[in-house]
């Protein structure tokens, strides 16, 4: 009896040694790469952000399909900062400190993500700001440890003013949002527009508070004062409104359309019926585009949440895509390592190959520019073509002006 | 020449809708005296189930409009559900306590509108009959512009042969100026309170309803509309329906023509607008001034006591936060950090609405412009953490001694809109004034100093400053000066009678609270790094008012409590749970039905048994 109670003392032991050998081995390989990732998944802007959690999901899971990166599986700490800056700020800190992530990404509204950008320059984490628009993150505010992937309120403005400047129309109307993305848009536009069409002017200029559009009011203000072409930077309800109105009052007729953003799903999709005609817009045309990059993304998608791609989608999708790229080229997940990698980093995308830039960490994903019409009675994008934002950018020279020498 | 009346017209149109969103608000108010918070979210769900109704059956003019006065009958019935089921219980808690239960219903119903209807905007077709424009005078005005005043008219013409010719509206007049009259002549409050209710909630509703031609129904459409409502409702007077009409096309007038002039007014106009009215006419256009009989028949809170459960908690709280931190990671000392900040901005605005009987809705000013005060100090002159520290109570106390001289002539809900005025002016100021303030970009980089760049060592700073200016504020409370400012809350007739300058005690109170706010804005922008205009929004105002009415407030521990509580809460749920906003709603909801007076009472309760 002592002899077989030796024994299986000993197989129980064997077995424990080796279950613990192969469960440190594979806690080895399975210790996945923590991101930490911060948006506004309530609050006003949700229908942008769910559909680009829903990217970001498929693209992690397709990357572990493949086996992750560098031999760990990629995970994703996500939290909603409900659009406080106050809220993402103590999140970020949460995912630092706590939950020990080895780089931020996210963000949506512009100030979240200068603040994020801000503790991340402080805490020294990377931090790859996906959907910010504001042009103060890579350039007046931009640090060593931020990257941001999306096109700026810049870039797009520049693409659709390069369109506006084949247009007849010479006195042009603004209407934007009143806060820094409307103003930074309508700047942009001006001054791209301005350089490439000395004879135009800016006949009127309507600064509607943000998600208050006073509709009526405001196209009328428009109208008076009879502008060739209007500019147009309002987006979500304001849109709608602001459409609504203005074709009822005939604010459109014979007259050019420059909408920025508007050509994507999240802002087209709501008018339906209603949606303009001939507008020039900027936007994500997902029914349209012919690259086997995209479709096959668009395929899986459809397939793995029943609905059709955001343009959100295809941003939260290009966040991980970078993050695995950038993982790949740095080896390791030690901050300066990774901070070296995303300079220069080059990668394919559904929309293409991108870079981002060494000079001022920004990415060169373009944009789709047409212009939009009906088709059974939903409004879409026709006549597109992809605008490369390495080709929307200032020259290097005006860019190094523009960020603060570090 | 046309420009100006079709101009006109538009605003008219825009007036129309505000009108109807506001009147239904002012009548709640002028017989409940219920701060109805969840206004704009039962005006959200007239425009949702307008929505859903009219894709169903408003393929013609009569089915639209069917849908339209379906769902704000559906809406009224919610409101009686809301008042029978909640506000009922708690009428005889402390006045702003139905604040605080509304919020709750606001919190739930955007969840459940989202779960319902889900995160994107929904755009109603036009209405079918009225899908054109009509020329006039050259210029195409939509047709619907013209049936939404009619609309309007309607309801006015209706509204006031209701409150004029029937038994309910001279009821609703007399309990509107004299409710504890009524009651003493025998009419059951009840039924009278939730006939109002249900009035104003289907009002709401049609507000909403009739919105969906024009626009799209979003999730954010309740904290859109309900500053905006409150403001025509203390412009016109409360419970005044010819007031809220005045005060509406106002407002939309001002707003059709500002536009053309000054586009970026839109921003601030209404807000400046309420202003002016209140410092010329404290009451609003057409309201009543709220009688100070009233409140000298109010009996008095029983005097303070010291010692007891009281002791306990003060000594206990200083341990915990003493020794926790020590033992705890860096995040929860970060968590902790923002407690003992916005603990101190609570027990500032306890300060002022118990100590002084000063309701404030725009406490966040002296907050934000402590923050700001600081971080411009960073930035602009480049100071060090200790001095532009230093710098946030001046700012705090700078604002507080412009903003309170006006202010502390005024009484009652007037006095809390015009605080509300004058931040969202200080907002506005912030938001646009991009050269100083940086805009709605904020100033970055206000950290820590490097011996206190460490989360425990930045936290013991914070504690022990934040835990003294509220032990100074205790004291406050104790001393002569405390009971004389609880003399002229208790009866400001009495205390002037027996020589206090009441004015003057109410000032003073005034900047000692924005001070001590402006101390924990100060190390609110290092505790985050950056300032943004949201520190100085009516948001902020609302968190504080949260924190107050959480923890109680009969009781000096109460907003450290409601502090600890509601970020605590709200910290953890928004980890756990998508639908944080449902959860923390329903807690709100329970608590203030479970504990009216507050989680201070919890003590009383767990004593006696009974709240």
């Amino acid at each position: 009896m002592q002899r077989m109670r030796f024994r299986n003392h000993l197989a129980a032991a064997a077995a424990g040694l080796i279950a613990l050998t192969s469960a440190s081995v594979a806690g080895a390989q399975q210790d996945p790469i923590r991101i930490g990732e911060i948006n506004s998944y309530t609050g006003p802007l949700a229908s942008f952000t769910v559909p680009y959690r829903n990217g970001w999901q498929l693209a992690v899971e397709e990357v572990n399909a493949r086996g992750g990166v560098l031999g760990r599986s990629l995970e994703v700490i996500s939290r909603d900062d409900g659009a406080k800056p106050a809220d993402a700020v103590k999140f970020a800190e949460e995912l630092v400190r706590r939950e020990k992530v080895d780089l931020l990404a996210g963000t949506f509204l512009s100030h979240i993500g200068l603040a994020v950008a801000d503790f991340a320059k402080r805490s020294k984490v990377l931090f790859v700001a996906s959907e910010p628009l504001s042009d103060a993150i890579v350039w007046a505010k931009g640090n060593d440890y931020t990257f941001r992937l999306r096109p700026s309120t810049y870039m797009q403005a520049a693409m659709l003013a390069e369109e506006a400047a084949k247009l007849p129309a010479r006195r042009w109307a603004t209407v934007a949002p009143n806060y820094e993305y409307g103003q930074s848009a309508v700047k942009a536009f001006q001054d791209v527009l301005k350089a490439l069409r000395p004879d135009v002017e800016f006949v009127e200029q309507q600064w509607p508070a943000l998600f208050k559009l006073d509709a009526g009011a405001t196209v009328q203000a428009l109208a008076q004062a009879k502008p060739d072409a209007i500019y147009n930077v309002t987006f979500s309800i304001d849109l709608a409104k602001f459409v609504r109105e203005g074709q009822l009052r005939g604010l459109f007729k014979d007259r050019d359309v420059v909408s920025l953003l508007t050509g994507e799903p999240e802002y087209l999709d709501p008018l339906k019926g209603e949606a303009p005609e001939g507008w020039i817009v900027t936007g994500y045309p997902w029914q349209g585009i012919d690259d086997p990059a995209h479709k096959a993304f668009l395929d899986a998608y459809t397939k793995r949440f029943d609905d059709y791609p955001r343009a959100g989608s295809i941003v939260g999708y290009n966040t991980i895509l970078t993050i695995a790229a950038m993982l790949e080229k740095a080896g390791s997940t030690d901050t300066d390592a990774m901070v070296a990698a995303m300079k220069n980093l080059e990668l394919d995308t559904p929309f293409g190959a991108i870079t981002y830039r060494a000079l001022d960490h920004q990415s060169t994903m373009g944009a789709y520019v047409g212009r939009t019409a009906k088709v059974d009675g939903k409004g879409v994008m026709v006549d597109f073509r992809y605008a490369d934002g390495a080709d929307y950018l200032p020259d290097d020279a005006t860019v190094r002006k523009l960020r603060p020498a570090n | 020449m046309s420009f100006i009346v079709v101009q006109a017209i538009t605003g008219l149109a825009s007036a129309a809708s505000l009108f109807l969103i506001a009147v239904g608000l002012s009548i709640v108010f002028g017989v409940t005296r219920v701060v109805n918070f969840a206004h704009g979210s039962l005006y959200m769900l007239g425009a949702y189930l307008a929505y859903s109704l009219s894709t169903a059956i408003g393929d013609s003019f009569l089915g639209y409009l069917a849908a339209m006065l379906a769902a704000a009958i559906i809406v009224g019935g919610l409101g009686a559900v809301m008042e029978t089921g909640l506000l009922r219980r708690i009428y005889r808690a402390p006045e702003l306590f139905q604040l605080l239960a509304t919020f709750g219903v606001v919190l739930i119903v955007q969840d459940l509108t989202r779960l319902l209807w889900g995160v994107d905007d929904l755009f109603a077709a036009r209405m079918p009959g009225l899908d054109g424009s009509v020329m006039l005078l050259g210029h195409a005005v939509p047709a619907y512009d013209f049936f939404l005043i009619a609309v309007a008219f309607l309801v006015l013409g209706g509204l006031w042969l209701t409150f004029h010719r029937t038994r309910f509206g001279v009821l609703v007049r007399a309990a509107t100026e004299d409710r504890e009259m009524v009651a003493a002549l025998g009419i059951d409050q009840r039924w009278l309170f939730t006939g109002v209710f249900v009035l104003g909630a289907t009002l709401a509703g049609l507000g909403g309803a009739l919105q969906i031609p024009r626009q799209a129904a979003s999730l954010s459409m309740d904290l859109n509309i309900i500053v905006d409502a409150f403001v025509v409702v203390v412009i016109g007077g409360m419970g005044s329906i010819i007031g809220a009409f005045v005060a509406a096309v106002l407002i939309s007038e001002l707003l059709a023509f500002g536009v053309v002039i000054f586009p970026e007014i839109t921003l601030v106009l209404i807000f400046l607008v309420m202003a002016v009215t209140l410092v010329l006419k404290p009451s609003g256009l057409f309201g009543r001034p709220e009688f100070t009989t009233a409140e000298d028949r109010r009996n008095p809170d029983p005097p303070l006591r010291t010692g007891g459960l009281g002791r306990v908690f003060w000594w206990g709280i200083a341990a915990v936060g003493i020794v926790v931190p020590m033992l705890a990671g860096e995040f929860t000392v970060v968590v902790l950090t923002e407690i003992v900040i916005l603990a101190l901005f609570a027990v500032s605005l306890h300060f002022l609405i118990w100590g002084g009987g000063l309701i404030s809705f725009g406490h966040a000013a002296y907050f934000g412009l402590g923050a700001y005060g600081s971080g411009l100090a960073v930035f602009h002159l480049s100071l060090g953490m200790a001095p532009a520290l230093l710098l946030a109570p001046v700012a705090g106390a700078a604002g507080a001694i412009l903003f309170g001289w006006f202010c502390v002539r005024l009484s009652g809900i007037y006095m809390a809109m015009l605080t509300l005025a004058f931040a969202q002016i200080a907002w506005s100021a912030a938001f646009q004034w991009i050269g100083f303030t940086g805009g709605d970009n904020g100033i970055l980089g206000v950290w820590p100093s490097e011996w206190a760049a460490d989360p425990l060592a930045f936290y013991y700073l914070a504690f022990i400053v934040c835990a003294a200016v509220i032990w100074g504020l205790r004291h406050a409370v104790f001393s002569p000066f405390g009971y004389t400012l609880r003399a002229t809350r208790d009866s400001s007739l009495r205390a002037a009678s027996i020589g206090i300058d009441v004015t003057r005690h109410r000032w003073l109170a005034f900047t000692l609270a924005g001070a001590a706010a402006g101390v924990a804005g100060g190390f609110f922008a290092f505790a985050k790094g950056s300032v943004f205009p949201e520190v100085l929004f009516v948001s902020t105002s609302v968190d504080g008012l949260v924190m107050v009415l959480l923890g109680g407030m009969q009781a000096l521990a109460g907003p450290v409590l409601g502090a600890i509580a509601f970020t605590g809460i709200e910290t953890e749920l928004t980890r756990l749970t998508e639908l944080w906003q449902l959860a923390l709603g329903l807690l709100i909801v329970l608590l203030v039905v479970v504990l009216p007076n507050g989680l201070a009472g919890l003590s009383a309760l767990l004593r006696r048994g009974t709240p």
